[in-house]
Parts: structure tokens; C-alpha cells; sequence
């Protein structure tokens, strides 16, 4: 909740760009073509600044803070203010800020052969990212000829372990779900419909769908489940671990809530947990039913936040007969998120993917289940990493919101994207183009596989599987001993 | 009419005929029976296990003896008649058709059913409930009669608690316990007994042989969310 001052430079030449632009009224005209600036509802979003053709716009932070102390800083001054003002509880966007919370990814380095194992020229020699997510057979079946029997169990086929997070129609614009869909197609890889149920226009990926049936049910029918090529039960997220949705009526207009099959104007709410699932039994129970209903032809997900107890759950989700499990960490974006819940409610993504994979490797059940990781995945080599501490793909949300123009101004809940991304206003989500957008995410894809591949190269492996799991292949430092324990990697040099 | 012996046949042989008239017999407790059907009528004799009539897209289904828990769970369209009784979280997020409980139902009855355009979920109890009953109801319409309970108490606790929109109709004098503040209750005058209720209550007891007369008769509650207290006001902005 910084609050911020917009400034320009001399040599503005008065086009009023910036104004149009503005789209939660922070600059606006007056009758004698003037601009004027209200400093106190700018979000630094910054589409002013990038569209201003002379270039004299910019935004700082506001000087005039509050003094404040190491304790009581600016931010936490201004939220006692706003609830003394009104009585509610803090309502914001994007993942979770907690200052102080490590980012483990950026205290592990990786390995790189040298001499005797000698590294590989992804240029010259073939490298594959090819990922196949769901559960392994047990074993090798052979019919009276001795010819294997394919007894492969349904999954997921990845050309490179990178897929989209789960974001629903109603928390982003239809034009982010094409461009999210379009690129999944182009990348062979996949997108995620979350709670918002899947648009007409939009069936045709359904190769490269993951539907999602949440604790609301919203637009969930038969149809919808056989159009996902995996359906994904969420159980929670790691913005709000334990909260439920609630997609205010204002977002609920026209396709939306066709879509949803939800009334215009009418809220959405998503129950904190799903009634009807109080025990791993009942959560078999809905696997099941799930599978029963797709024909047993589609892996079926589960998707769950990263909390204290993530690995005992996650045991209870590999023997509840779903194919995969994906874990969201504290660091997962959202449309809206109580944001003390969102800052302090969970555990980091690295974690969660060690200690889930040791004990799912201890109990011998880890082939019964894929795993996919999300929550903070900001470049290739958080890629590499997290699928050395165990995951078999990640998902990215933010980082694919980024490559089609998000500031990260963490205003989402307001409905105002200037970006035209996390909005339903139609002139607003006319902003991005979805052509341009899927082109976009194909590139940063494609790079960061491209990137991947070198460290995999570098690494000796030729294989992206031969990573999973591989913590010889991680180092950590200025971590301490407990740290390293439940990574299970040793400390640089070590 | 096909039998179908459900512990020789298995479901791929209701799937196989589907939208014919089918008699499911010998269930003791096989579940997902009938799920997603579009079209047909099934009848089923035995007890169904969990997950009956789940997704179901059309068709009818009539069981002669006692479902289980999560039946008609997110259901979409078509007609399930129970003459027992139901378990637990029966019609969770069910959003179209209409499932007829002659006997009583369990816990978390109706959570979270809704309404979009010509799509209503209605659910109709014959007998009672247990708590938590329409919790979070979004749409729809739910009516438990308590026949054979006049004078007792028909639903249990937190009835009704965070719907939003939707009524839940209750053949009684006696409001449930600890209602929700966040919601209205009140006597349902005769106009809306006779356009609202009458016609869904008739429909229940002609599919199972009873006096429409007897199953309207006596008073009835409606319990509405209270739209001056909306969630609104839950959250700031920051």
C-alpha cells in the first residue's frame, strides 16, 4: 500500500495518453486539456509511463512518509489506519510478500560436470524435456507372444515440464485464457481453466486443457469434464491456504457468468473446503467419481497448498487413486487473497517439493503419483531446481502474467487491470491481443527450455528425468543445518 | 425392460443402455451407479452406494430402497426418486433437476446448490434432515416435509448457514435451531404455497403414490438469505 506520486519531466507535448491510459483514475483531463494527477489512486502499474510517447512521465514513491520505526514501518501504520477507517479485513493480490522469508531457490546452486564425466552440447546432441506426468506402471506386462503389454496408465505428455497455473475466466480476462491456450497448443504443454468453468470458444484446446473443479462447482458438468485432457480437484492454494473464493457479483457479467453458470450479479462463493470431502477416503471417493464419469482415459489432479504437514497429505493423496499431485507454494499469486493470510499462511515451494518427494520415496509410492510445483517459479533455473528437489513440472502464473504485460502492481482485486489482464471491463481486456500474448508466452517457454537444456548439458544428463530427484545436483548456502537436513542437499564444497 | 445384474455386469453395461428403460438389481453397495447419464430410466432396486446419480445430465433414476452418501452430486439435469432414505452431503453443488428423498436425509444436505438461467436445483425431503442443511445455497429451492414428524423438529443445526441465494421451505411451525442472523425466515402465505410449493410437493407425491393434499397440508417456513447483510463489507482493499 505505498502510496506513490506521478511526475513528469519538461517537454510534455499534452497528448493526454497518459489519461486514457490511466485506468483507475490517477490522471485525468480537465476542460482545458490539462492533466491532473491524483497521486493517492495510482497503483505504480506503470502503463502510463510505458505509453507516454516523449517519455517525461514517471512515478516515484511518495517522500512524505510517515517516520515510523523498525517495528511499526510505513505499511504498518497505514493498514491500522485503514481498519480503525473501516472495520474490514486487508484484501490484495499477487503472491505473498513476507520480507524475511527465504527464497530458497536463489540459496542453492547446481552442479556442472568437469572431466571425468564429461558435459553435453545441447547444440549438437539431443536433449529431452519430454515429460510424461502421471502415475508409472508397476510393472512390465507381457501378453502369451512376450510382447509388452502397453498398461501405461492415462497422463499427461509434455514436450518441456513447464505448464500454466490454474487462473480462472472471472479472475483474468477471456483474452489471457486464449493466449494461455493457444500458446499451451503451440508449446505441447498445457493450461489450467481454474474455478471459472471453460468458454465455448475455448473448447477446442482441449488437448492442452486442465479443467479444474473446485469446492464451488462452478460451470462443472459432464461436458466440461471430458473436455480437460486432466481434470484437477483444488483443495487449496498458496496464496490462501484454507479460504475459500469469492468472485464478487460486479465481475459475475455476461460470458463470465455463462461460463460459470452463475446469475449475472450473483457472488460466486467458493466453500472453504469441499462438503463433501472430510477424509482421504472421501477425497478417493471424488477421484473415483471423477474417473468414473471421464472413463477412466484422463489423470486426475489434486491440487493442494504447501502447509506444515504437506508430506503426510501428500502420502494420502498419492493412495487416494489420483495421478498427480500438485503442490502450491507460500509464494503462489491470486486475483484476491486476504493478504495476512496471503503473507503469512504456508510454507515456501522448495520445501514443500523435498519433504513431499522423501517421504513419498520412503513409502515406496512415489511412481504412483506425478508431481508438479507452482508458487514463485520465476526463471529456468527455479525450473531446474525445483525438479531437483523432486517435482516432475512446474506451473507458472505469475511469471506467464508478466510475459503478457502485469506490473505486478498487485491491484488484480480490483477488477481495474490497465494491463487488461486480470479484468472483465471489455475495453480494458481489448489491451492485450491474444495473438501477440500466446506469442509471447511461446518465447519465454521456449527460452527457458532452451535454458535448461544447458544446465541439463552441463550436467551430464541428456535426459530431463534423469534430474527428478537428483540432490546430488543441488548445493545450498548461508543455510543452516536443519535447513539443509530437510532440503536433503549438502552445503557448497561439501 | 434389460435387468441388469450389477455384481455380473457391471456399469459398462448401464453405460451400454443408455437411454433405454434398465432394471439395475442386486446393488449392495456399488457406487458411481448412473453417473453422468444424459437420457433413460433406470431403476434400481437394492442399495446404491456413494456417488449415485453424480453429474447426472438427464434421464431419471428411481431406487426402491436406501442411497448413500454424496448422491446427486453436482448434478445437472434430470430426476432421481429415492423411496428410502439418503446419506450424507446429498446434492452437493447440484445446479439443475430434481431429487425426491421420500424418507430423511443425513448431514449437509443441499450444501451449495444453485441456479443458472432455466436450470433450478430442487430438492424435496419427505421425511427429515440433520444439520447443516442448504448450507451455502446459492440457488435453488429445497423443501423438507417432515411427514410423519408433525410436531418435531425437521432439520438440525446451522440450517441455511452462508447461503446467499436460494430458499429452503420447511413443512413446519417451528423455526430451526440457531439460525443464522445473516438470514430471514418467515411464514409462507397461501399465493406462494399455491405457486410455489404446490406444484413441486404434487410432482413428490404422485412419483410416490401419496395424497398431494396430505403432504401440503399445515404450515410451512421459508428461509431466505437477508440481502441487507451481504459479504461485502467483509474486505478492504489494500
Amino acid at each position: 500500500m505505498k502510496r506513490y506520486r506521478i511526475r513528469r519531466y519538461e517537454g510534455c507535448i499534452s497528448c493526454m495518453k497518459c489519461a486514457s491510459e490511466c485506468s483507475f483514475g490517477a490522471i485525468t483531463t480537465n476542460g482545458k486539456r490539462e492533466l491532473v494527477f491524483h497521486h493517492e489512486r495510482c497503483t505504480d502499474c506503470q502503463r502510463c509511463v510505458s505509453f507516454c510517447p516523449s517519455g517525461v512521465l514517471y512515478i516515484t514513491e511518495d517522500e512524505n512518509r510517515y517516520k515510523g520505526n523498525r517495528v511499526f514501518t510505513e505499511d504498518v501504520i497505514n493498514e491500522i489506519n485503514i481498519q480503525a477507517e473501516t472495520g474490514s479485513a486487508l484484501l490484495s493480490s499477487m503472491g505473498a510478500s513476507g520480507d524475511d522469508i527465504p527464497i530458497y531457490f536463489d540459496k542453492m546452486l547446481l552442479n556442472a560436470s568437469q572431466v571425468t564425466n564429461p558435459s553435453i552440447d545441447p547444440l549438437r546432441e539431443p536433449m529431452e524435456t519430454f515429460t510424461y506426468i502421471g502415475k508409472r506402471p508397476e510393472k512390465i506386462e507381457r501378453n502369451g507372444e512376450g510382447e509388452i503389454v502397453d498398461n501405461l496408465p492415462p497422463h499427461l505428455e509434455l514436450e518441456t515440464p513447464i505448464m500454466f497455473s490454474a487462473m480462472s475466466y472471472g479472475a483474468i480476462s477471456l483474452n489471457v485464457q486464449k493466449a494461455l491456450a493457444d500458446a499451451s497448443e503451440k508449446l505441447g504443454t498445457y493450461w489450467n481453466t481454474g474455478e471459472g468453468g471453460l468458454h465455448e470458444s475455448l473448447y477446442k484446446y482441449s488437448a492442452n486443457t486442465i479443467v479444474q473443479v473446485a469446492s464451488g462447482r462452478f460451470g462443472v458438468h459432464e461436458r466440461y469434464l471430458n473436455a480437460g485432457s486432466a481434470i484437477e480437484i483444488k483443495i487449496g492454494q498458496g496464496a490462501k491456504p484454507g479460504i475459500g473464493g469469492h468472485l464478487t457479483g460486479k465481475k459475475i457479467v455476461g460470458d463470465v457468468s455463462k461460463t460459470r453458470m452463475v446469475p449475472e450479479g450473483l457472488d460466486a462463493i467458493s466453500p472453504a473446503p469441499h462438503h463433501d470431502i472430510y477424509s482421504i477416503e472421501d477425497l478417493a471417493e471424488l477421484v473415483m467419481s471423477i474417473k468414473e464419469v471421464t472413463g477412466y482415459k484422463k489423470p486426475v489432479m489434486v491440487k493442494v497448498a504447501a502447509v506444515h504437514n504437506i508430506a503426510p497429505i501428500a502420502s494420502g493423496i498419492a493412495r487416494s487413486g489420483a495421478d498427480v499431485i500438485v503442490i502450491d507454494g507460500y509464494r503462489g499469486g491470486t486475483g484476491a487473497a486476504p493478504k495476512r493470510i496471503r503473507d503469512n499462511v504456508g510454507i515456501p515451494i522448495e520445501v514443500a517439493l523435498a519433504v513431499v518427494d522423501q517421504r513419498l520415496r520412503e513409502e515406496e509410492i512415489r511412481d504412483r503419483v506425478g508431481v508438479i510445483a507452482s508458487g514463485g517459479i520465476r526463471n529456468s533455473s527455479d525450473v531446474v531446481k525445483a525438479i531437483a528437489l523432486g517435482a516432475d513440472a512446474v506451473s507458472i502464473g505469475t511469471a506467464a502474467l508478466t510475459a503478457l504485460g502485469c506490473h505486478l502492481c498487485a491491484s488484480c482485486h480490483t477488477g481495474r487491470c490497465a494491463w487488461g489482464l486480470a479484468t472483465q471491463d471489455e475495453e480494458l481486456s481489448r489491451r492485450l491481443d491474444p495473438e501477440k500474448g500466446a506469442e509471447r508466452l511461446f518465447n519465454l517457454v521456449s527460452a527457458w527450455t532452451r535454458e535448461i537444456k544447458e544446465f541439463m548439458g552441463g550436467m551430464g544428463i541428456n535426459s530431463i528425468e534423469a534430474l527428478r530427484g537428483n540432490r546430488m545436483a543441488l548445493k545450498g548456502t548461508g543455510l543452516n543445518e536443519k535447513e539443509l537436513e530437510i532440503l536433503g542437499i549438502g552445503y557448497i564444497g561439501e | 425392460m434389460k435387468v441388469i445384474d450389477i455384481r455380473k455386469d457391471g456399469q459398462s453395461e448401464i453405460r451400454r443402455h443408455e437411454g433405454e428403460e434398465i432394471l439395475v438389481k442386486g446393488c449392495l453397495g456399488e457406487r458411481y451407479i448412473g453417473e453422468g447419464l444424459k437420457s433413460g430410466r433406470m431403476h434400481i432396486e437394492g442399495t446404491p452406494g456413494n456417488a449415485l446419480a453424480s453429474y447426472l445430465d438427464g434421464g431419471e433414476i428411481y431406487v426402491d430402497g436406501n442411497v448413500q452418501d454424496a448422491v446427486a452430486d453436482t448434478m445437472n439435469a434430470g430426476l432421481l426418486a429415492v423411496k428410502g432414505s439418503a446419506g450424507d452431503a446429498l446434492c452437493y453443488g447440484m445446479r439443475g433437476g430434481k431429487v425426491y428423498i421420500l424418507g430423511n436425509a443425513g448431514y449437509r444436505a443441499g450444501v451449495h446448490m444453485k441456479a443458472y438461467e432455466e436450470k433450478k436445483g430442487i430438492l424435496v425431503i419427505g421425511g427429515k434432515t440433520g444439520s447443516f442443511l442448504g448450507e451455502y445455497l446459492a440457488g435453488g429451492m429445497i423443501i423438507v416435509l417432515g411427514l410423519g414428524y408433525e410436531g418435531e423438529r425437521i432439520t438440525g443445526y446451522f440450517c441455511g448457514n452462508g447461503m446467499y441465494s436460494g430458499t429452503i421451505y420447511l413443512r413446519s411451525g417451528e423455526m430451526p435451531p440457531n439460525l443464522s442472523e445473516k438470514l430471514k425466515s418467515r411464514y409462507v402465505g397461501d399465493m406462494e404455497k399455491e405457486e410455489v410449493i404446490s406444484p413441486v410437493v404434487t410432482d413428490f407425491a404422485h412419483r410416490f403414490g401419496l395424497s398431494p393434499k396430505r403432504c401440503l397440508e399445515g404450515t410451512f417456513i421459508a428461509i431466505e438469505p437477508d440481502e441487507s447483510k451481504t459479504n461485502s463489507q467483509l474486505y478492504v482493499a489494500v
